[in-house]
This record gives structure tokens, sequence and C-alpha cells, in this order.
């Protein structure tokens, strides 16, 4: 399963999504997930185009514009599972991310959420199949 | 980005989730518009760049940029070529890490500190050229 996590460079949020990602491909369902470059896809890279349409998709994406989840979708790939920080923001109102460079405790706080999310998704698609 | 500002460079840098090279970059771009020159640069969103933001894809073609790319396939450069203009300065991480004799570079997901050391000189590198593209606005 690959999980595509937006790039954001200008916000917490954006961080937020990446650091997630990187929890749940190293930590929490490393056996089971990779990530892959959202810019290299959105390029055209034939490697990874042909990654996303060959594996299940879940988005993470920090900002409302959804460029993983829209870029996914363009690329053709075979999108089961969008996920907005902002969602999980919202069910963690006491956190207040600020870092963006480097995530502050409250951010690493969020991106252990948001993983939780993810691999709650990638359980839910591993048991369908 | 609503507002056009006077004279600002743009730093483009990859998103690179896959590599370390990828952290560095984004870090070091991160670094340099907060710290190094906070007032003479902004960042573009690549991905949003590259899906079609039209704010983005202007404020690239009618301003200098600065692109930044943790590995040789180069998105950043390759992207903003492609759907912008030239940039005026391209930097990989990977060719100035060559010539610096680094140590191993540890994990993307969080930069120890040899690998700190590493993305502040490439941040020092990203603001010689912001300085270096200053120097000749026409």
């Amino acid at each position: 399963m690959i999980i595509i996590p937006c790039s954001g460079i200008g916000k917490a949020f954006g961080s937020i999504s990446r650091d997630a990602t990187y929890e749940v491909t190293e930590n929490l369902r490393k056996e089971t997930t990779q990530t892959l470059c959202l810019a290299l896809l959105v390029s055209g890279d034939e490697e990874s185009l042909r990654l996303v349409r060959d594996n299940k998709c879940i988005t993470v994406d920090g900002c409302p514009l959804q460029c993983a989840e829209k870029n996914v979708k363009l690329a053709g790939g075979d999108l089961a599972g969008s996920i907005r920080v902002v969602d999980v923001y919202k069910e963690n109102r006491h956190l207040k991310p600020r870092g963006v460079t480097f995530l502050d405790r409250d951010g690493q706080q969020m991106a252990f959420a948001v993983a939780g999310k993810i691999a709650n998704k990638v359980d839910d698609l591993l048991r369908e199949q | 980005m609503t507002e056009r500002p006077e004279k600002k460079v743009g730093i483009i840098s990859c998103s690179g989730e896959e590599c370390v090279e990828g952290t560095i970059s984004r870090v070091a771009t991160r670094l340099v518009l907060g710290k190094l020159r906070p007032n003479e640069t902004v960042t573009i969103c690549l991905p949003l760049f590259l899906a079609g933001g039209r704010e983005e894809r202007e404020f690239a073609r009618d301003y200098p940029t600065v692109t930044v790319d943790g590995c040789d396939k180069m998105c950043a450069k390759v992207a903003t070529e492609r759907y912008s203009g030239k940039p005026a300065s391209s930097l990989v991480v990977t060719d100035l890490t060559k010539g610096w004799q680094c140590p191993k570079l540890g994990s993307r997901r969080k930069l120890n500190d040899e690998t700190l050391t590493v993305t502040r000189k490439v941040s020092d590198r990203i603001a010689e050229e912001v300085d270096e593209v200053l120097r000749h606005w026409v």
C-alpha cells in the first residue's frame, strides 16, 4: 500500500502529514506500506505512475487544496483512502502545532494522531482484501 | 500568495519524501526563508505548483527562482522549467554533498547532528544564490 503525503512546505500541517507518513511506513505498518515522492509522481515518472496504479493508495493532505489526493486521482491511481490533517486537528483542538521546519511537541502529537488514522485505514483495507 | 511583492526570490524545494536529501532540501529552504533571508525570499509549494496552482506558476514565471532538489531526478528544476521558465539558479543536494566529504547521512525523518550541519551548509549555499540573483536584479 502506498501512503502519499502532501509536501506542504509553508505550514505546520504539511510537516505533520509528512511525519505521520514516516511513522506509518517506518514503524506502525512498515511491512505493508511505503511512501513515494509526490513531486516525482506529478512530474510523470513512469515507475511512480505504475506504483500508484498497481497498489492501493492513501493520501494525507495538510491543507484544503488537497494536492496529494488531487494528484493521485489525476495520475489514475487507485485511491483507497484520503486523510486530512485538519479533520484530525478538529478532534484534537487542545494541540496547537506551530513549528514548521521542525515539529514542536504538539506537532509531534498531532503527527502520531494522524498516523493512527492512517494505520487504521491500512488495516481496514487489508481486511477487505 | 495573493500579494505580489516588489523584489523577491522564489525558492522551490523538491518534496523528496523518499530520501534524506529531500528532507535536507526542505529544511534548508525553510532555514533560508525563516532565518537567513526572510525578507528577500518566498517559497512555492511544489505539488501545488505542479497541480496547476495558477498563482504559483505566475510567480515563478515573473520572478527569479532558485530550485533546490534532493536528487538527480530534479523534480523542482524540471517542473519549474516546464511550467514557468528557467530558474535563475539550481542546486542539487547530492551534487553539493559529493564535494563536501560528508559523513553518512542519517534518517530522512529526523535529521541527526551531522546531517543538520550539512543542512546548514546547504542553506548557506541557497542564501549565496539568492544574494547573487538579487545582485543581478534589473
